[in-house]
């Protein structure tokens, strides 16, 4: 194959994809201003590296909460709208845990399990932080997995299998539903009022040099890194070297045999849940861990973002997932360079809405995917 | 034959839905009149329990009527509602808010153009987004579309909140009378423009005598200021000629041709097509239409305000009106606004009342103020600080029965009320026509108006 | 005179199906006049008056062309499946042209790729001398050609009486100012009234008036294919295609239904019919156009057909 072979190719694609054109003159435009901006000094390259390296945090939370999204969207065949939710149920669940383990014995137990409600109990006076107390912090991730994955399996029983048979519709409403209940349940427990959940000022940091300026890494970035990453190699070794997994990736992979087969069994969709709502748990309490706040509020916001990654993805991949997230994360954190802060979340949404559009089976689809 | 189908119209609905209606509002009337009465409120508090009541009947009946015209009748899911009535108002107050100079305390001031055209504007603008958001989606499944709109509502909100829009100079060189206009950004815009109430009355040459009227109520029901009362009445009554409009409206075109083929893309999009129907053309203006009636109940909503501010545009709104709709049951119109006044009764306003009501009746102490000491009772067997604790929590609580409502629905009667009864999509009654001229119009009329 | 007459004399059609039987000829003398009950054959009141429900039914059929339908290398893949490969032939005007061929042939495809609701990879459809390939299918419904659904897609929430309300092209109040607005809107019920004066006259064509206040989700199968076939002719097509009418239609429906096809068609009405009951084809089709595995296997009158080998080998092991 040609070079000339290859570029005719691309050539011809380019041509016949409308979306494709789109894309490519929006990204060089982006491309032309970064640079110039870059070149110009208006645009420092630590500003960007730290920009960067906050989308990829943020993306990898999405991606993570989004795996399990994906997969009830593609097993359950319905969005469902309590997602994020689940995500601030986690939260919440694996913060209690760590203000109890890292608070005992000082503070009285009652507001140490609300999370500090009503101002009785600080995050940052406990030291809660992976470097100053990391007992907390494990057994709070775990907690908040753990948590997670019991309220997912618990909903479903109460909410959703009853009409597992309706159709996709009927199981979104009731999934708004589910997440107002869940929701305001959560606020009349831990209050609505927004806490800080760590020592913001003592989590170890480093200023990595970058050119013209530092970009700052903290513990809890790194935490997140690790948490993600090694739960994403978890759920691909899952997929690809278990039984279990083949047969998930079977059911998500192949649309016919799913149809084949009927509505999947009571097992898959246990494990769907299972492993959807603790990915989800520990993405909401690393994400809170990581932003240091925590409010009743937080899982709702992210679920647009997360629906995005799914999308941009494609629903049923769990690649996709991680990749959309990290997609959607950069392009929020990022596209600040080019259009005013606020509005970064609307990009992220404005890019969903394009692949909803034109390629509704998201970009990452038609790969090897589970 | 046209007389003695719309008679035969107006006779259905006296007499099965108007009285439903009737007495299910009555029902929930004379519930708020009671609690009144065991609240110990004189004439003023019972009539501006009753003026907010009907409000809330009137806004969430209006909105679930046009949210039936996109998901009962055309099968459009549409959770970007608040959206459109965001458009609504905040292009109402664009147009119509004084500019900077004339507004007093105001620091974002609009176009000075009377608030009839804003009105118009803040509609027709409203319509239009929803040119823009249904051109490219029409084609979208549902769910994709729910998301599409609830993402574009979100968007809206952004927009309401930056600070790029939030205030704009106005070149002098245009020769307007606006000098800085803007969205307001995180703080919103104050609404300083003539009150609505004001400037309707005064357009059907009814302001004076409204002012005899009040000078009237002051000397004998209510002494002390009694327009802010009569004035939540007169808005109430309002609302409720809104919504006998969109009521009008909705149902003149459920039984048409127009609904007719609305009816079929809900349930079967390809038949429709197959029968030479440009579905794209019927779902783009039902979409239009909708979201420009959403736009319409926006500002009525909110004209009653002083102020609007970016967060009263979160996506809750939308669902309640989701939930109002689930209520009264997709597809029927008198459903839509039983719905939207159950809601709006029970749901909505009823928790509040509730509480004051248990309040009133016995005497209480104060709330804890947090779960932990809530639960704290318990350790004594003392459920007091707990029922203490949830009663001050009614706000929220509601929002936790309505999402319980929501499923026991969806589980038991998704429906609702009245979504099972099919409205023929007609404009004349269907029965086989007669042969004699002189028996067409017993023959026509009655029959496949209600079912 | 009254329609009481009418309706009794239909009635007992309906019931005694057999004896309405319609040879081609026989109902062949066409009266414009279709308001009128006129017995002006005396062959007998019920033939009479299935001969001019026939005439309120058929409309002007504007065919001036010999072949309404041509077409011309269609070919459309799925993911790597051939599923339509190079399929030409041509519907002559006024015939009964059947469509057969073992499952997968590519029938049904080849009908929705006609109908415009699937886009042809290459190939061409003319109607009418007009080239429709790869219009919307409101766009082709519109020039007359006129499907019906293998699984007869009824809409189910809507009275039989809505069901066929909703066929007949351009009406005027399916704009919606028209139907809103007090003026306009009278207009739009007069021609409503007129409108359901022919729906009438239909359902009583194919016997299903005692049906119309039915939500059509409640028919039988049977019944439904007839309101699926009677929707069809209110939109006053050129041109049927039929996609499998008859099946898991009882014998004596099945029949009912073959007589109106043919009345039908004696009025000038073209179909083109898929079927898998290859007896019934070769009993009633003129042509045949056998697919198998989406090219066109064999195009002929039923003789040709039943003589080919090819035909004989390609139904070996399947159904016949």
């Amino acid at each position: 194959m040609s070079i000339a072979d290859t570029y005719g190719r691309y050539r011809q694609t380019l041509a016949g994809d409308p979306l494709a054109i789109g894309v490519a003159l929006v990204v060089l435009w982006m491309v032309l201003s970064l640079v110039s901006g870059l070149l110009s000094g208006g645009v420092q390259v630590s500003s960007l590296a730290s920009l960067v390296w906050d989308g990829l945090l943020r993306g990898l939370i999405i991606g993570l909460a989004g795996i399990g999204l994906s997969m009830t969207y593609s097993i359950l065949n319905f969005a469902n709208f309590a997602h994020g939710d689940y995500l601030t149920s986690g939260a919440f669940a694996g913060m209690a845990t760590s203000y109890l383990v890292a608070g005992i014995g000082e503070n009285s137990i009652g507001p140490l399990l609300l999370v500090g409600a009503g101002g009785s109990v600080f995050g940052g006076a406990l030291g809660i932080g992976v470097t100053t107390a990391p007992l907390a912090v494990l057994l709070g991730a775990v907690v908040a997995g753990g948590f997670a994955v019991l309220l997912a399996l618990a909903i479903d029983r109460v909410a959703y299998r009853p009409i597992r048979d309706e159709s996709g519709i009927a199981l979104l409403i009731t999934s708004i539903g589910v997440a107002f209940a869940l929701r305001y349940l959560i606020q009349f427990v831990f209050g609505a009022g927004v806490r800080g959940t760590t020592a913001a000022g003592s989590v170890p940091r480093v200023n990595v040099p970058m050119l013209d300026g530092t970009v700052r890494i903290t513990a809890h970035d790194i935490a997140l890194v690790v948490v993600a990453v090694g739960l994403m190699l978890g759920v691909h070794l899952l997929l690809q070297r278990t039984k279990l997994g083949k047969a998930m990736r079977a059911m998500s992979d192949n649309e016919d045999l799913a149809q084949i087969t009927g509505i999947p069994t009571e097992q898959v969709i246990r494990t769907t849940w299972i492993v959807g709502g603790g990915l989800t748990g520990v993405a909401g309490y690393m994400f809170v861990l990581w932003k240091g706040t925590l409010g009743f509020n937080d899982g709702w916001l992210l679920l647009l973002l997360v629906f995005a990654a799914v999308i941009l993805g494609g629903i049923g991949s769990i690649y996709g997932a991680i990749g959309g997230g990290i997609i959607i994360g950069l392009t929020a954190s990022v596209s600040v360079i080019w259009i005013p802060s606020e509005f970064g979340r609307a990009a992220a949404f404005v890019v969903m809405i394009v692949i909803l559009l034109f390629k509704p089976e998201g970009i990452f689809s038609g790969r090897t995917t589970a | 034959m046209s007389g003695a189908d719309t008679g035969g119209w107006f006779d259905a609905l006296f007499d099965r839905d108007l009285s439903l209606v009737l007495v299910v509002l009555a029902v929930i009337y004379v519930a708020y009149v009671l609690a009144g009465v065991a609240f110990g409120y004189g004439l003023r508090g019972q009539l501006n329990s009753i003026a907010n009541l009907t409000f809330y009947v009137g806004v969430f009946g209006m909105l679930a009527l046009a949210l039936n015209l996109h998901w009962g009748y055309t099968g459009l899911f549409n959770i970007g509602i608040v959206g459109f009535m965001g458009i609504g108002i905040y292009v109402t107050a664009l147009v119509s808010k004084p500019p900077v100079a004339e507004g007093g305390a105001a620091q974002v001031g609009g176009f000075g153009l009377p608030l009839g055209v804003g009105i118009l504007a803040g509609v027709l603008v409203a319509g239009l987004f929803g040119l823009l958001v249904a051109l490219p989606a029409l084609r979208l499944r549902a769910d994709y579309l729910a998301i599409v709109t609830v993402a574009f509502s979100e968007i809206i909100r952004f927009t309401m909140m930056s600070r790029t829009f939030q205030s704009v100079e106005v070149p002098a060189a245009l020769g307007l009378r606006a000098d800085t206009v803007g969205l307001g950004g995180g703080g919103g815009l104050i609404l300083n423009y003539t009150d609505p109430l004001e400037a309707l009355l005064r357009t059907v040459f009814l302001w004076e005598p409204y002012l005899a009227v009040l000078d009237v109520v002051q000397q004998t029901l209510i002494p002390n200021n009694p327009k802010p009362v009569v004035d939540g009445l007169l808005y109430g009554v309002m609302l409720l000629v809104g919504v006998f409009a969109f009521y009008v409206l909705l149902t003149r075109l459920g039984r048409s041709p127009f609904g007719r083929v609305l009816k079929a893309i809900r349930e079967d999009e390809d038949v429709a097509n197959a029968l030479g129907k440009d579905t794209d053309r019927f779902k783009l203006t039902a979409f239009v239409l909708g979201a420009a009636l959403m736009g319409f109940g926006g500002i009525l909503w909110y004209s009653s305000r002083g102020s609007i501010t970016p967060p009263s545009f979160r996506p809750n709104i939308t669902f309640f009106i989701w939930i109002a709709l689930i209520i009264g049951g997709a597809g029927s119109n008198t459903g839509s606004f039983l719905g939207g006044a159950i809601f709006a009764g029970l749901l909505y306003e009823g928790p509040r009342y509730v509480k004051n009501l248990v309040e009133a009746a016995f005497e209480l102490g104060d709330a804890p103020r947090n779960f932990g000491e809530a639960m704290a009772g318990f350790a004594s067997l003392d459920p007091m600080p707990f029922v203490l604790y949830t009663l001050d929590s009614v706000s929220q609580l509601r929002l936790v029965i309505m999402g319980a409502v929501l499923v026991w629905l969806m589980h038991n009667r998704p429906e609702g009320l009245l979504g099972h009864r099919k409205e023929v999509a007609a404009s004349v009654g269907l029965d086989r026509p007669s042969r004699d001229e002189t028996t067409d119009a017993s023959a026509a009329t009655d029959g496949g108006e209600t079912r | 005179m009254s329609d009481t007459d009418e309706e009794v004399v239909s009635s007992t059609a309906a019931a005694d199906s057999e004896s309405v039987t319609t040879d081609a000829g026989d109902t062949g003398v066409v009266t414009d006049d279709a308001s009128e009950v006129d017995t002006t054959d005396d062959a007998g009141g019920a033939d009479s008056v299935a001969g001019d429900a026939v005439d309120a039914v058929a409309t002007d059929v504007d065919v001036d062309r010999e072949t309404p339908l041509e077409v011309e290398g269609l070919r459309k893949t799925f993911g790597g499946i051939v599923a339509v490969d190079e399929v030409s032939f041509d519907v002559e005007a006024g015939t009964l042209t059947g469509l057969i061929g073992p499952n997968g042939a590519g029938k049904s495809t080849t009908f929705n790729l006609i109908t415009g609701m699937l886009e042809p990879d290459a190939g061409t459809v003319r109607f009418n001398g007009e080239d429709v390939t790869g219009l919307q299918p409101h766009e082709i419904a519109n020039r007359g050609l006129a499907r019906t659904f293998q699984i007869a897609r009824e809409l189910e929430e809507m009275t039989v009486l809505e069901n066929m309300m909703l066929a007949p092209k351009g009406q005027s109040g399916e704009a919606l100012w028209r139907s809103v607005l007090p003026i306009t809107r009278e207009a739009v019920e007069r021609e409503e009234a007129a409108q359901l004066e022919r729906v009438w006259e239909v359902l009583d064509f194919f016997e299903i008036d005692h049906l119309a206040e039915e939500y059509a989700g409640n028919l039988s199968g049977g019944q439904r294919k007839l309101l699926e076939m009677a929707r069809a002719l209110l939109t006053d097509p050129d041109m049927l295609l039929l996609d499998e009418p008859f099946a898991g239609v009882n014998p004596s429906l099945e029949k009912r239904l073959l007589e109106h096809i043919h009345e039908l068609r004696e009025e000038g009405y073209t179909f083109l019919i898929v079927e898998h009951d290859m007896d019934l084809i070769m009993n009633n089709c003129e042509r045949v156009i056998v697919l198998h595995q989406g090219r066109v296997l064999k195009d002929g009158t039923p003789a040709t057909i039943r003589e080919s080998e090819d035909v004989i080998e390609a139904y070996l092991g399947g159904e016949v």
